[in-house]
């Protein structure tokens, strides 16, 4: 049932809402993914990172520069793929490793350090060699291609035009579905366990035998991994990268999608994800056209009383949900266990 | 020919100064294995201090400790003496409060076990069987220590009794050769201590040995073999509960007043 609403989901939002819709849909696979990606660090690990955004950038770039006329290199989709996440990984070990002794508030002032430090990277690469062609980013990036199979243009399957945004639709879809269930293994396993207990108390679970240095470095490459395979994708989807797309506005977007969705938990960040791309697309066509009903003119610019209306939107959310619009499970296990002991 | 037996745990001369306080100074003691050892003395003694040095939270200054023919000092990490065989509960209690009661002692398998990323997204066969493995040991140590609640109620509400018995269930997952414990009966009436001193014995029946801090003077008369007294950071008395109790040293050092020794 869900697998069919999943698979017909762009065409009927291509019909009822139109082709931008469908686009948006798009962003909001790659949000999620970025958000399950922190959500390992800051949910599972409890480690608050304000720099996620930084492997997002990684991952993006390494595909513009090895698939784009930058440099020349075309190198095909499933090598650059792999190698951004890879990149992405490293990266998160490289910036995870000065902050291990950290925690809370400082954390997140380093991370937050990193994600710009990279960001400024990206914008000044430009001289005294041109690698990342500075603040006017990298265009004309290769359309992500299977085999011979291109996904930016319209194919026709079983006699069924698909436009290039359905079939990223689908592509992202199976990768959003692969994170979500690697995400779902990691929770419940050996490694999963370890980053609760350090979340929780670091010092019992250094004292329990959790190597607290690799688990949290562990956390800090997987968390990477998925934003540099988002990134990735992204990159091909756009056809074009520039540092301006990796800002703290970005990191803490992302932030955001997991803490409004319900830190820790599966489901809470996809639904985060969904609703943090939604909400600001919805207020844009919104904030105009209200206006004109009520007061039969604009009164205030629509491009700002939509952010108004989207700070509004998380303030209420917050305040009537404290703990996300879907806690983990773990408190919803915990309202709901039998208070008889299970035979094992 | 027969040569002693090595102590599990000899502490020689441990030195741990916070700025100009000596927290330790010229601390030695050794512990038999099997042994239930008390470590008694007024507030702010050293016991915890030493506790923290013993499983490497904190570094001594000086001094060195052999724990089962291994010499540590300086540079020791939590984690290598967890699975050296220390393992510890907090004074404080320091459980995974948003965790389950299960979880709480899963983790502490964690040092005697070894999926990785692989194992946790592939869940192979080997990994499977660990986890079961860990599943089943977790609960039999709850049972052990006699917790019968559910075992997927967040620990953080159990009661304060209980809480302090996960500790010991979490620690013992560990599989340790020295159990140390901080306090264990703080804060429990009569009946709960009671059962904790069958739970020590019992636990020392099969082959742990306890270390214990304990201000309850009557639970650690009862119950240790060998008793060490400290005051301000010094070791003033050692010996078997009825010597240590008529050392005037440590009588002045509870009740205050002047002693020669």
């Amino acid at each position: 049932m869900l697998a069919i609403i999943l698979l017909a989901l762009p065409f009927a939002i291509d019909d009822l809402f139109g082709r931008g819709w469908v686009r948006i849909l798009d962003f909001a696979l790659l949000y999620i993914m970025l958000a399950l990606g922190l959500n390992i660090v800051v949910g599972y690990a409890g480690l608050l990172d304000l720099g996620y955004v930084a492997f997002f950038a990684v991952g993006a770039y390494c595909y513009a520069l090895l698939g784009s006329p930058q440099f020349g290199i075309h190198l095909p989709f499933w090598i650059v793929l792999p190698l951004g996440a890879l990149l992405a990984c490293l990266f998160g070990v490289l910036l995870g490793a000065p902050t291990l002794r950290l925690r809370g508030d400082y954390l997140a002032i380093v991370t937050l350090g990193f994600g710009e430090i990279i960001r400024i990277f990206l914008n000044n690469l430009n001289a005294p060699i041109n690698i990342t062609n500075g603040p006017q980013g990298i265009s004309m990036i290769d359309s992500i291609h299977l085999g011979g199979f291109s996904l930016g243009r319209t194919q026709e399957i079983f006699g069924i035009p698909f436009p290039a945004v359905h079939l990223h639709y689908y592509l992202f879809l199976i990768f959003t579905l692969l994170v979500i269930f690697a995400s779902l293994r990691l929770q419940d396993s050996r490694i999963g366990r370890a980053w609760a207990a350090i979340r929780e108390d670091e010092i019992a679970a250094a004292a329990m035998g959790i190597n607290t240095r690799n688990i949290k470095l562990l956390a800090f490459a997987m968390g990477a991994t998925f934003g540099g395979l988002a990134g990735g994708l992204f990159a091909g989807f756009q056809g074009f990268v520039s540092p301006e797309s990796f800002g703290l506005t970005e990191s803490i977007m992302i932030l955001c999608m997991v803490v409004l969705g319900g830190m820790g938990n599966i489901g809470g960040v996809v639904l985060g994800g969904i609703l943090l791309v939604v909400i600001p697309e919805l207020t844009r066509h919104v904030a105009g056209t209200a206006q004109q009903a009520i007061f039969g003119k604009t009164l205030i610019d629509p491009e700002s009383l939509r952010m108004l209306m989207f700070g509004l939107a998380l303030i209420l959310i917050m305040l009537w949900r404290p703990a996300g619009l879907w806690p983990s499970s773990q408190r919803r296990r915990e309202l709901s266990a039998p208070d008889t002991p299970p035979h094992v | 020919m027969t040569t002693p037996a090595l102590p599990l745990l000899k502490i020689s001369g441990i030195e741990k100064h916070f700025g100009g306080l000596a927290a330790l100074s010229d601390v030695s003691l050794h512990i038999q294995a099997g042994e239930i050892y008390g470590l008694i003395g007024p507030n702010g003694a050293g016991k915890t201090t030493l506790f923290n040095i013993l499983t490497g939270l904190y570094q001594a200054d000086g001094g060195n400790f052999i724990f089962d023919n291994i010499e540590y000092n300086g540079h020791n990490q939590p984690h290598h003496l967890a699975k050296a065989g220390i393992a510890r509960t907090f004074q404080n209690i320091r459980l995974f409060a948003n965790m389950s009661i299960l979880e709480n002692v899963m983790v502490g398998c964690h040092v005697h076990t070894h999926s990785g990323i692989w194992g946790a997204l592939t869940r192979h066969k080997k990994a499977r069987a660990e986890e079961q493995h860990i599943a089943q040991r977790a609960t039999e140590l709850l049972d052990y220590v006699g917790i019968t609640r559910a075992p997927h109620k967040l620990a953080k509400n159990l009661s304060y009794g209980e809480q302090r018995r996960l500790e010991i269930a979490r620690a013992l997952a560990t599989n340790p050769k020295l159990l140390a414990l901080d306090e264990p009966a703080a804060g429990m009436n009569a009946t709960e201590t009671e059962s904790l001193k069958s739970l020590l014995q019992t636990i020392r029946k099969n082959g742990v040995t306890v270390l214990l801090i304990e201000h309850d003077v009557k639970l650690v008369m009862g119950l240790c073999d060998r008793i060490a007294v400290l005051d301000y950071g010094k070791k003033i008395a050692e010996g078997v509960p009825s010597e240590v109790r008529n050392n005037p040293a440590v009588i002045a050092a509870y009740l205050g007043g002047e002693v020669t020794v």
